[in-house]
């Protein structure tokens, strides 16, 4: 079955609940790794990565906001009003993307942490784009075409943070061993980004994406070159340490990060930008 | 008058590479004329660049001041999605002309680009970064005429 006018969708109640979750997650996890690579800007370890990782950024956050105009044409609300208005239980980002930089605060102090961020963000974008591959196949048509439109973009990112982390953990040294320790931080939460949440199920029943099992293994086959190639042990089970972001489950993190990025649009939700 | 309004989107420039139009760069995917309607799908080149407000804005505007024009509709679309192949021969000169070269139309067997300095046109040229001041661009360095310069990313279904 694929759906591909408004109208159909409509009269699917079952398929769209799940459609709606789906894009939910996938709109709130590009919003807030978005927010967080924002934080990076003019931290970043020299000024080429600074032009290269806002860059990125900018893709992810238009990325978030196609999603959210999908959310809109479905009748979920605006799509300003669900980047910004929405409270942190409402929101179904994976926890490991809302975590902070490292301590400090971008405009005092920050003391951030770079092994992080490489790893965070090349374990990240190497899921998105299993679950964009599985898109391209998507039963909803128009997530369908957004899947291959998002796809050439993230070309640019996969190879972009493939490349720190092979260069990172091959420098040996300390590099090596803050890269180890941000790798097994990383995989303490990591189950949370590949999860599909309470309805999973349902989304693959749809036809909108394949299982979390599926897509998992062709996560661990696309890294896995890159393990053996940096001598890197790559676990079997990933963990959720801190809960399930798909279910609502946030911590004080996210809170705070909302607080911050909605501080103007809260200051007047009806202005026009 | 789909001929006349397809001219007058010649008009409508990259407000970030203001020697190209829109037409020039492969945007504009379908114009309809309906009963003093004007309807335009355009294709954005990176979904997230700032500048599809301001062209949604200047398609609106020349659009409008046609004669027998009474409504535009500007329509951004994702299908089918806007690749580098999309530029037009006239386009890929007027980027050089900007300082800008063109995409590479083909790439070597592991993604290499093989792009030409677009001032002094030699090919002994350096990839600084593959990310640049605007999210299609990137920063070459020529080592030939050593000038700086900047290339249109390669975007392609294939990747």
């Amino acid at each position: 079955m694929i759906v591909t006018k408004l109208e159909e969708l409509h009269q699917l109640p079952e398929y769209k609940e799940a459609l709606v979750e789906l894009l939910f997650q996938l709109a709130d996890d590009d919003f807030i790794i978005a927010y967080r690579g924002s934080e990076w800007l003019g931290l970043a370890p020299h000024i080429e990565e600074d032009v290269a990782f806002s860059s990125i950024t900018q893709d992810t956050m238009g990325h978030a906001a196609m999603y959210y105009q999908l959310l809109e044409d479905i009748g979920m609300g605006r799509a300003d009003d669900l980047a910004h208005g929405r409270g942190a239980n409402e929101r179904r980002n994976a926890i490991l993307l809302e975590e902070v930089n490292g301590p400090g605060h971008y405009l005092y102090e920050p003391q951030y942490d770079w092994a992080f961020a490489v790893v965070r963000n090349y374990f990240y974008t190497q899921a998105k784009k299993v679950r964009i591959d599985s898109l391209k196949n998507c039963s909803y048509e128009p997530l369908a075409q957004v899947a291959v439109k998002v796809n050439m973009e993230l070309y640019y990112h996969l190879m972009h943070w493939r490349t720190w982390f092979v260069q990172l953990v091959n420098a040996g040294g300390e590099a090596r061993e803050r890269m180890r320790k941000a790798v097994e931080k990383v995989f303490d939460d990591f189950a949370g980004v590949l999860s599909l949440g309470e309805k999973g199920e349902k989304m693959v029943e749809c036809g909108l994406i394949d299982s979390e099992e599926v897509l998992k293994a062709r996560w661990l086959q696309a890294v896995k070159p890159v393990f053996e190639q940096t001598n890197l042990e790559l676990p079997s089970e990933f963990h959720m340490k801190r809960g399930n972001g798909r279910n609502g489950e946030h911590t004080a993190d996210l809170i705070e990060a909302l607080a911050t990025l909605s501080e103007v649009y809260r200051m007047d939700p009806l202005a026009i930008w | 008058m789909v001929e006349k309004l397809t001219a007058a989107l010649a008009a409508v420039k990259d407000p970030e590479i203001d020697s190209i139009s829109i037409v020039e760069l492969g945007m504009v995917e379908n114009i309809q004329f309906v009963d003093g309607e004007a309807i335009v799908k355009l294709l954005p080149t990176f979904i997230g660049c700032p500048a599809l407000d301001i062209i949604r804005q200047r398609v609106e505007q020349v659009l409008s001041d046609l004669e027998g024009v009474e409504q535009v509709t500007v329509e951004f679309i994702h299908h089918p999605p806007w690749t580098s192949d999309r530029i037009t021969e006239q386009g890929r000169e007027k980027l050089k002309q900007f300082g800008i070269a063109p995409p590479p139309k083909q790439t070597g067997p592991n993604g290499e680009w093989q792009v030409e300095c677009p001032y002094c046109q030699s090919s002994y040229t350096l990839m600084e970064n593959i990310f640049g001041p605007t999210a299609c661009r990137s920063i070459f360095y020529c080592k030939q005429c050593k000038n700086p310069f900047e290339a249109l990313k390669p975007i392609s279904i294939w990747m």
